[in-house]
């Protein structure tokens, strides 16, 4: 895999990682990342994929069956959780329900045995950047769920941990208030410039807020890079599926010319698609076009791809409409049709002429 | 909206009565229901639990020995100022009393009931009783102190009087190791009849130390049990409540094979060559500690055990991620939160262990006997029922009164059995 961060620049790095719990099943398979200092990365995967192993083995509350994790150019393997110097925001909080609020932010402090007037006017900082300033009295049991969520994040910041981890901290909120913490953490993490490495399985929400993204599935990591790369061009047919909505269209490649190549479909009808990493010349290959880049047009276009389709299917979504198609092939093709004026006009069961650009369509494994 | 506001200007107050009527009619219903299902276990408790309480707790204040058995006398006395020994009428009436408690064998009676008063009593009204049945007739005065000069003496008199009111002090001041003097007033018990206070003290300190060893044993295991994985907490669990499966009276026998002089612990230490002679370990304050201890350790673990279990675990981890060590993490996060379970199972310890009664009377020493084994004795070997009442009525107060304490500076809302 390609390591966009150099060893120099890195900030957290694990070589070679597995994890096993168990001495016969890998939850995580040799896994090597680099993160870069400030940096917001986050791992995406759904349950089961090694993420929130891989994030308690970068706490030190699981220990790695091989390889090695650095932090700052230091091995931290054999350390304890303690002596990591790690902020950490948990699922449900854990906030300690015996200690006012105050108190819990200023825990630790406390255990790093600092003045009293320090801990005090460190709390009230850490407490007002969450604006939760005049809930310092209050107990955890009184808070509702974002002003808890914000007593441990600003607990998790107060002692200025060199790294950040944060387990599904939104996971347990409603919609409307996930959003707007998504947008609160974002900006602490600019305004403070700390590196946090963010574990969830909500790709909208590792897209809104990530500088790079880590895919994981079945312990292994699928791809890492920017929300957009990671949107435009999936490295695999995994990650085209986990990341947004997605066409798949079963084929087989024929021949390729430079970037492109021409992949037959079952009825054998010949696309033109972006040739990845993941598929070769000659093998079945999965083609994966985003609903919005495909288009209802007639052939003569500029588009690089021209196929007649059946409307089966309309879905009215207030600004777009979802059309699903069924093309010659047999196979379906959902498309996104902004709801604006000039929008054209059909209805279930007509022939409307589809079209896509190649480099919206990438051929990836048939997997 | 077409639905009409049922509160506001535009509804006219019958409206609002009669939905008042309607709702109060249909409740009425639902809390019949509910009150009919509870009933039986309602009218079960005050049948079995509240009742006798009461009627205990009254035979230690009731007082109706002398007055069944002598009203001429108690009659007579009403009028007598207390001054000097009484005249004739009283004596005439006593006599008279005395025909008929000869008759009805109830002479003891009176005599035991004044003799816990005035020692030497009770012979002195069996003989008293001797006197009637040899017949012949008054002036009775003289002739009871010339058998007697005790029956002249104004302090017996006194005594006589208060012993036929309907209630007396008398059991509960005892109790205590208070007695009242001839004219009424509360002093110090003689001192070879000041038991009560040192037992009561033995009874409390006794249920502490159970309460703390229970504490100290269980607190780790209930840990463990809320930690292990399901599979292995099962067996542990079993362990647990093993002891339960068997009876006290097993239990605490198998304690006395175990320890006695001759028993197994005994030999085994001799065989290691740990001691030279034998060990006293049973029939005394350790064995007895012991034996308690060992019958009550699921009453404190099980509370804490449920109270550790809804503890999440991130909450160690996250005072661990915080800067926290092991150890500072487990006292200054998972102990205060484990408080609530604490008081509960130590409460539960404590009050069950001050009724403790078979496991002393077994395996305990003379100093070891505890307030339920003298309640015991006065029941069945003494037949001093106000007696054993009144130790009685004294320890549920004493309970309460701890129970109020504990509220007081723990808070019962923050105990919880799970």
């Amino acid at each position: 895999m390609k390591l966009p961060v150099s060893a120099s620049e890195s900030f957290v790095e694990f070589a070679g990682v597995q994890k096993s719990y168990d001495g016969e099943v890998l939850v995580v398979k040799d896994l090597s990342l680099r993160i870069r200092r400030g940096e917001f990365l986050t791992m995406l995967g759904p349950s089961g994929s090694g993420k929130t192993t891989t994030l308690m083995m970068l706490a030190g509350f699981e220990t790695p069956t091989s390889g090695d994790i650095m932090l700052d150019g230091a091995r931290i393997d054999s350390l304890p959780p303690e002596k990591r110097n790690i902020g950490m925001v948990f699922q449900n909080y854990a906030l300690f329900p015996h200690m006012s609020v105050a108190q819990n932010v200023g825990y630790p402090l406390k255990v790093r045995g600092l003045p009293k007037s320090e801990i005090a006017e460190r709390v009230a900082k850490a407490l007002d950047m969450v604006h939760l300033g005049s809930f310092a009295t209050r107990m955890p049991g009184q808070l509702s769920g974002g002003q808890q969520q914000r007593v441990a994040l600003a607990r998790a910041l107060v002692f200025e941990p060199k790294l950040v981890l944060m387990d599904e901290p939104l996971g347990a909120l409603d919609k409307q208030l996930r959003e707007h913490m998504q947008m609160e953490i974002r900006h602490l993490h600019e305004r403070l410039g700390i590196t946090v490495v963010y574990v969830t399985h909500d790709q909208s929400e590792a897209l809104t807020m990530s500088d790079r993204v880590a895919v994981f599935n079945a312990g292994i990591i699928q791809q890492v890079a920017p929300p957009a790369e990671l949107y435009e061009s999936p490295a695999n047919s995994f990650v085209a599926q986990f990341i947004g909505e997605n066409n798949r269209l079963p084929g087989r490649i024929e021949a390729a010319n430079g970037t492109l190549c021409s992949v037959v479909l079952a009825n054998g009808d010949v696309v033109t698609a972006t040739l990845t990493d993941a598929a070769r010349v000659g093998e079945d290959c999965l083609l994966s076009i985003r609903p919005e880049r495909v288009k209802i047009a007639p052939p003569g276009g500029p588009l690089d791809n021209h196929f007649e389709a059946v409307v089966a299917e309309m879905i009215y979504l207030g600004d777009h409409v979802r059309v699903r198609c069924v093309l010659d092939s047999g196979a379906d093709v959902v498309v996104k049709v902004g709801n604006v004026e000039d929008r054209p006009v059909f209805s279930v069961g007509s022939r409307i002429p589809l079209g896509w650009r190649a480099q919206d369509c990438r051929a990836l494994d048939a997997a | 909206m077409t639905v009409a506001t049922l509160e506001g200007e535009a509804g006219p107050a019958v409206d609002r009565t009669s939905l008042k009527t309607k709702l109060r009619r249909a409740e009425r219903v639902n809390r019949a229901r509910s009150f009919s299902l509870v009933a039986p276990l309602l009218l079960f408790v005050l049948a079995v639990f509240a009742l006798p309480i009461g009627l205990m707790l009254l035979r230690a204040v009731e007082n109706t020995e002398v007055r069944e058995t002598m009203p001429r006398t108690i009659a007579a006395l009403d009028a007598w100022d207390g001054r000097e020994t009484p005249g004739e009428d009283v004596f005439a009436a006593f006599a008279e009393d005395l025909v008929q408690t000869q008759k009805d064998r109830t002479t003891a009676l009176v005599g035991k009931r004044i003799n816990y008063e005035v020692p030497g009593a009770r012979s002195r009204f069996l003989k008293a009783g001797r006197l009637i049945d040899a017949g012949g007739g008054g002036p009775w005065r003289e002739k009871f102190i010339a058998a007697d000069p005790e029956w002249g003496s104004v302090d017996f008199w006194a005594i006589m009087k208060r012993a036929g009111n309907t209630f007396t002090p008398y059991y509960l001041l005892t109790s205590l190791d208070l007695r009242q003097d001839a004219e009424g007033a509360v002093s110090r018990n003689f001192a070879d009849q000041s038991i009560f206070v040192d037992i009561f003290i033995r009874t409390i300190w006794i249920s502490l130390l159970v309460t703390l060893a229970t504490l100290v044993l269980g607190y780790p295991v209930a840990h463990l049990l809320a930690i292990l994985p399901p599979r292995h907490a099962n067996v542990l669990m079993i362990l647990v409540l093993l002891p339960f499966t068997t009876s006290i009276l097993v239990r605490t026998t198998a304690w006395i094979v175990l320890l006695q002089s001759n028993g197994v612990l005994n030999d085994i230490l001799l065989a290691l060559n740990l001691t030279t002679e034998r060990v006293q370990l049973i029939f005394n304050r350790f064995g007895t500690v012991l034996a308690m201890t060992h019958i009550q350790l699921p009453f404190t673990i099980l509370p804490i055990y449920s109270v550790m279990k809804s503890i999440p675990p991130s909450h160690l981890r996250a005072a661990r991620s915080l800067g926290a060590g092991p150890l500072t993490a487990f006292v200054s996060v998972y102990m205060p939160q484990t408080l609530p379970g604490v008081g509960a199972g130590c409460l539960l310890t404590f009050i069950l262990s001050l009724g403790y009664y078979i496991t002393p009377a077994l395996v305990g020493g003379p100093q070891d006997q505890m307030v339920s084994y003298f309640v015991a004795l006065y029941t069945n070997r003494e037949m001093n029922w106000g007696q054993a009442s009144a130790l009685g009525a004294i320890l549920l107060l004493i309970t309460l009164a701890l129970y109020a304490l504990f509220n007081r500076f723990v808070g019962i809302d923050k105990v919880k059995l799970g």
